[in-house]
């Protein structure tokens, strides 16, 4: 399988704040890699890197395509108002004739089941909605990758559980390259493929991680199966190194598993 | 039907006031509006020659003057809200130049254009442009950064960074400079008209002053506020058009 991303010794400093120290990864074609790390490690610099948003004091990027797309957390601020949805859906795609761009607006909204929502201004639909909108922009451009900064961090627990089963279909749908940052912990096993676990700042690679999980997955089943617990557990410890010890990363995953399974047979 | 009383009981019944006063009291300064509203008709209105000479030229200038000012002021100020740097070099001087009152430059201008048009043009231009200027430089700065990162992320032409995305997200503030600007315009009409010409309202205005016909004098001052009234108006509709994408209060809540 041929690599999408690669990413070499990238480091990153704020003058004398240091934010990305050396980090050296690859993306492969087709993969869902999820990036996860504590708040404030430099995430966001590395996202905002690998995307160009800004120059990397240090290290290569390399994406093997022209252009990568990006869905921001603030979807109501990354979505312009003053276009319709389907407006919205089109927004990066200018350079294409008229009826192209129409067709690739109206397929990828129909990809993100909002076919009727096309003529409906984005701040009339719910925040899911409209990171779905913003998903479907993406994916209208047919990135070589589809990057996301804390996607589904802004919307409710049930929506976000929507998301991420929209976001594993579309992607295994239509063959998308999707790298993840997330500082969450649950969502990075559920969602990935592979697990890149960041230290505390500056941010260093701890661990690259398989996630052995089948592509099927499953809000319910899936986060009660050994393996995910196990990994979930895995990563937690991973992100305590060096930390203070807040608890007891296996009792809690014991405990959730037991209440969810009750949960799931009531 | 309700509001719309509500709205002109104040205006009419101050009308009437004055209608009993004038009647009453017959000042030759202070007409009562029934005599003002028939010379303002047969002079304004029954005159074919005052609306060619007077009235259409006035207008002309004041919009021709309103919107070259506006095409200069958006243009500019968006540039300059997009940069920094030309905005610490221009600061100084704008805020400077804006306080320049603009009737102050009338003689310059005289200097410069002589009488006529382009003096006229100048004068309102000068005087109009800094509210639209001073907006639009504030609108293009409120671009808010994740709209700036998104359009870098998927490499948009610079016609649709400018077209599409700075001008709609300062189109609000733009609109706030362009009334200002507008209901600027018409003072500034009026006061170029004043000195060296005989032709449109403000000459009237003065020529009917000077000839002791205060009727007439007050038939061009109610012409102006129906002016003025008017332009307002049909901006107001233009603007709500133009921006009804904006999210109302009560819809951003449901999102």
């Amino acid at each position: 399988m041929s690599n999408m991303l690669e990413v070499a010794d990238l480091g990153h400093t704020y003058g004398d704040y240091e934010a990305i120290g050396g980090l050296t990864f690859t993306v492969r074609a087709g993969e869902l890699v999820c990036v996860v790390g504590p708040s404030g490690c430099g995430k966001s610099t590395l996202l905002r890197t690998i995307s160009g948003l800004i120059a990397p004091s240090r290290g290569d990027v390399s994406l093997n395509g022209s252009h990568l797309a990006v869905v921001f957390q603030d979807y109501s601020r990354s979505l312009f108002p003053w276009l319709s949805v389907q407006g919205n859906v089109e927004f990066p795609l200018r350079s294409l004739p008229r009826a192209e761009r129409r067709a690739r607006a109206a397929e990828a909204l129909e990809w993100v089941g909002l076919g009727a929502a096309a003529k409906k201004r984005p701040w009339q639909l719910s925040g899911g909605m409209q990171q779905r909108v913003a998903i479907a922009r993406a994916l209208a451009y047919r990135p070589a990758l589809l990057l996301m900064d804390e996607p589904f961090a802004s919307v409710d627990a049930q929506t976000r559980f929507e998301l991420e089963d929209l976001l594993l279909r579309v992607r295994r749908e239509h063959d998308t390259t999707v790298l993840v940052v997330t500082h969450d912990i649950d969502e990075s096993v559920y969602l990935g493929d592979r697990i890149l676990v960041l230290s505390g700042s500056p941010a260093k690679l701890v661990a690259d991680l398989e996630v052995p999980l089948p592509a099927e997955r499953d809000q319910v089943t899936t986060r009660t199966d050994e393996a995910f617990v196990a990994l979930r557990s895995k990563v937690a410890r991973l992100l305590n190194v060096g930390g203070k010890p807040t608890m007891d990363v296996d009792k809690w995953a014991a405990a959730e598993r037991e209440s969810l399974s009750e949960t799931v047979s009531s | 039907m309700n509001k719309f009383l509500q709205r002109w009981t104040v205006f009419a019944g101050l009308v009437v006031v004055w209608q009993l006063l004038g009647m009453f009291a017959e000042d030759p300064f202070f007409p009562p509006p029934s005599d003002i509203v028939t010379a303002a008709w047969e002079w304004w209105v029954l005159e074919p020659r005052n609306v060619t000479e007077h009235i259409l030229p006035s207008i002309g200038r004041l919009l021709s003057g309103w919107a070259i000012a506006s095409v200069i002021g958006v243009a500019l100020g968006l540039l300059l809200g997009r940069s920094d740097r030309a905005m610490e070099y221009a600061g100084p001087l704008l805020v400077f130049l804006r306080s320049i009152p603009p009737p102050a430059l009338v003689p310059v201008f005289l200097l410069l254009f002589k009488t006529g048009t382009p003096m006229q043009l100048a004068t309102i231009i000068f005087g109009v442009i800094w509210p639209v200027l001073l907006n639009s430089v504030d609108g293009a700065r409120s671009v808010d950064v994740t709209k700036v990162d998104t359009s870098a992320v998927f490499q948009i032409p610079r016609y649709q960074w400018v077209l599409g995305v700075v001008l709609p997200a300062a189109s609000p503030k733009i609109f706030a400079g362009l009334r200002v600007s507008l209901s600027l315009s018409l003072v500034l009409m009026v006061i170029s008209e004043l000195v060296g010409t005989d032709n449109g309202i403000g000459s009237q205005l003065i020529q009917a002053q000077r000839e002791f016909d205060y009727t007439r004098m007050w038939a061009g001052i109610v012409l102006l506020g129906v002016l003025g009234y008017g332009l307002n108006t049909v901006l107001l509709a233009v603007e709500r058009r133009a921006l009804a994408w904006q999210p109302r209060s009560r819809d951003e809540q449901h999102a």
